[in-house]
């Protein structure tokens, strides 16, 4: 029966993930223009087409998987970590050790990607589990604080476990994303090289960037169906009331323990694939400010919220790209005449000496560089969400989307 | 109201193997040098609606939290259908059949109605997390069929305008009533109610009142009072518990209970000599 909308004649109708007919049409037209972006068909998005931004966009995809781990320890249980990076690293460590090439010293077993991808978040969850019961004895802050010293512990051991991780600074090639059955020389299907896909060229990039988007929009589906299962609800009554929680039936102690594993097996997952992506990371990569970037997504995203945490990863990962295109655009205006050249001569410097609250010129003359103001941005944005808008981009969506629901009426 | 919840009251009226669903006995406990619970005893039966009054501080939440498991008397027993609940975990209290709410509030104020009270299912799922997430067939019908009877209980407690609205967000009179109905939907034998009518107006506490009788009368689940509102408490409880300073004073019917000098003399001191 078809009848009006947000009228449900089935439980099965009303729980449905795509619940209404605009869900339906808007998300089959974002797979259509995702689908379509490397091929620069759509006139005014063809530019997200080019390799910098199928790049930046590669990097999302990569940046979603984590944020929904990470989304499910601290959005839904409630267990603030700081401990994400750590969970990463291990599971890029585990990606390189297993998938490496077999060349002495370095560590390296050379499996295919079949092996060392779903190994990365095994590892990372076992390692979660093990560490969990420390972790989940205490809540809050003191969480937090026991989460980054597993932050330290690993730069520690990454920087020196010279075999595994290349060294400090120094660091190693990564598996590339490509497919093979065993060792064969010539992979199956190879991500990083140009070819034809179905009688279509297809770049490298375009390749890697389809391949971490079906990747992300998996693990989308996944942390979505846990969210509304039986566990999902049981990380919430964590969150919202533990002890009630315990009261009604939900063991504590073993679903807190659970969501550890889970979110560290997204976080090994997302590392293996970023260190993979990138080719040759540092050790140093896998630091706090890693952790602290995944926490501004979950907090800029809408905390407890899917849609939050993939809004979130485009906003974290874009938000450098849009800050360096605009401190250019503020630099080309300085250098201009009239007055809004005098305007802007104040926010950026035109020379390395001249004074300007950003500087791009490295490391000389007063001023932050690029890398600086985007961390700036992020703790402005981070507090100012809290303070104005603690559901986040995810928030903001949803008034907007009210406030079309009744238009043009007020009800 | 449709059969679901109805057919577990005929699944629960098959013989028994046990003296009392729920024996107290002899329970002592004490934070430090304060005296919480001083020995009490007592039993609810099948199907019983039992109440434990007393003034403020005598101990009557400790009590409850001695059942769960929250707390652990230094001394005496717990048992359920004859078997100890001594060493368990809260949620495996829960697990046995034992529901309950709060003096203050204690839902989850961010989920809505609906995932308030299929919470309340967990108990009766099976769903592990790696079935919910890909959302198998098996997973995708009982979250199905779970539903249908969380609206059972939406229905039976009028509660259907509010039903996806997170909790937080409602009045007080109606959190009560979802907190009671997450307790029902637990699937209990016993429910514990933790005042379920403070702070509730005249025409609210009636409603509530009903609702009990209705939980003990038609779905048959023995209830655990805790309430001050006395008039309620007369009007509504089988046997009645008063406890004064974790001290039993008294026990029996509602008119026995009334005029026991002990009682009297709690509630409302002693008779002191006016010059």
């Amino acid at each position: 029966m078809r009848g009006r909308p947000l009228l449900y004649t089935s439980y099965q109708a009303d729980q449905a993930l795509l619940n209404t007919t605009t869900k339906k049409v808007m998300l089959g037209l974002l797979l259509l223009v995702v689908a379509t972006i490397p091929f620069q068909v759509i006139p005014g998005l063809d530019f997200l087409g080019s390799d910098d931004w199928l790049r930046l966009l590669s990097t999302t995809a990569i940046f979603v998987v984590g944020a929904l781990g990470l989304n499910l320890l601290t959005g839904l249980a409630g267990q603030v970590s700081l401990g994400h990076a750590f969970f990463m690293g291990v599971g890029a460590y585990t990606a390189v050790w297993l998938g490496g090439p077999e060349d002495a010293p370095l560590l390296g077993l050379g499996l295919p990607i079949w092996i060392w991808l779903p190994a990365a978040g095994i590892v990372a969850a076992l390692i979660g589990v093990a560490v969990g019961p420390t972790a989940v004895r205490v809540r809050g802050l003191y969480l937090a604080i026991v989460t980054l010293g597993l932050v330290f512990i690993g730069d520690y051991v990454f920087r020196n476990w010279d075999s595994l991780s290349g060294g400090a600074q120094v660091g190693r090639d990564f598996p590339p994303l490509q497919f093979r059955l065993w060792k064969e020389e010539e992979p199956l299907i190879d991500f990083t090289t140009p070819g034809t896909w179905f009688g279509v060229e297809v770049s490298g990039l375009a390749k890697s960037f389809f391949l971490l988007v079906t990747i992300a929009v998996v693990f989308t589906l996944l942390a979505k169906n846990l969210q509304r299962t039986r566990v999902g609800r049981a990380f919430m009554s964590i969150r919202d009331r533990d002890i009630a929680a315990e009261i009604m039936g939900v063991d504590e102690f073993g679903y807190k323990l659970l969501a550890f594993g889970i979110s560290s097996f997204f976080a090994g997952i997302s590392g293996a694939l970023l260190a993979s992506f990138v080719v040759r990371v540092i050790p140093e990569r896998w630091d706090l400010f890693l952790s602290v970037q995944f926490i501004a997504i979950i907090l800029i995203g809408g905390a407890g919220t899917v849609t939050g945490a993939i809004l979130g990863s485009a906003f974290v990962v874009l938000l450098p790209r849009l800050v360096g295109d605009f401190t250019q655009w503020l630099q080309s205006v300085a250098l201009g005449e009239g007055f809004g050249s005098a305007i802007a001569n104040v926010f950026v410097a035109t020379t390395p000496n001249d004074f300007g609250l950003v500087n791009t010129f490295a490391g000389i003359g007063p001023g932050l560089s690029v890398a600086q103001l985007n961390l700036v941005i992020y703790g402005l944005l981070i507090i100012g969400f809290l303070i104005f808008e603690p559901l986040g981009l995810y928030g903001i969506w949803l008034r907007i989307r009210n406030y079309w629901k009744g238009w043009p009426f007020t009800y | 109201m449709s059969g679901k919840l109805l057919q577990r009251r005929a699944e629960r009226s098959g013989p028994k193997s046990y003296e009392h669903l729920l024996e107290v006995k002899d329970v002592h406990l004490a934070f430090k040098g304060v005296k919480a619970i001083a020995g009490v005893s007592f039993h609810v039966d099948d199907g019983e609606l039992f109440a434990i009054i007393g003034p403020n501080g005598a101990g009557k939440t400790s009590l409850f939290n001695v059942v769960n498991q929250v707390y652990e008397p230094q001394q005496g027993d717990v048992r359920w259908k004859g078997e100890s609940l001594m060493g368990l975990k809260p949620n495996q209290t829960a697990e046995r059949g034992i529901a309950r709410t709060f003096q203050n509030i204690a839902l989850f104020p961010h989920m809505t109605v609906i995932e308030n009270l299929l919470t309340g299912r967990h108990v009766r799922m099976r769903t592990s997390w790696l079935a919910g997430s890909v959302w198998l067939g098996k997973a995708k019908r009982e979250e199905i069929e779970n539903r249908e009877i969380v609206e059972d209980i939406i229905d039976f407690l009028e509660i259907e305008q509010w039903r996806k609205y997170p909790v937080g967000l409602l009045p007080y009179g109606i959190q009560k009533r979802v907190e009671l109905g997450r307790a029902l939907a637990m699937d209990p034998e016993l429910l514990m109610l933790d005042e379920p009518v403070a702070g509730m107006n005249l025409e609210e506490t009636e409603d509530m009142a009903r609702f009990i009788l209705d939980v003990q009368d038609e779905l048959g689940i023995a209830v655990l009072l805790v309430e001050h509102d006395m008039g309620l408490v007369m009007d509504i409880a089988d046997r009645i518990l008063v406890v004064d300073f974790g001290k039993p004073i008294a026990e029996g019917t509602p008119q026995s209970v009334q005029h026991n000098p002990n009682v009297v003399k709690a509630y409302l001191g002693e008779e002191v000599e006016t010059v």
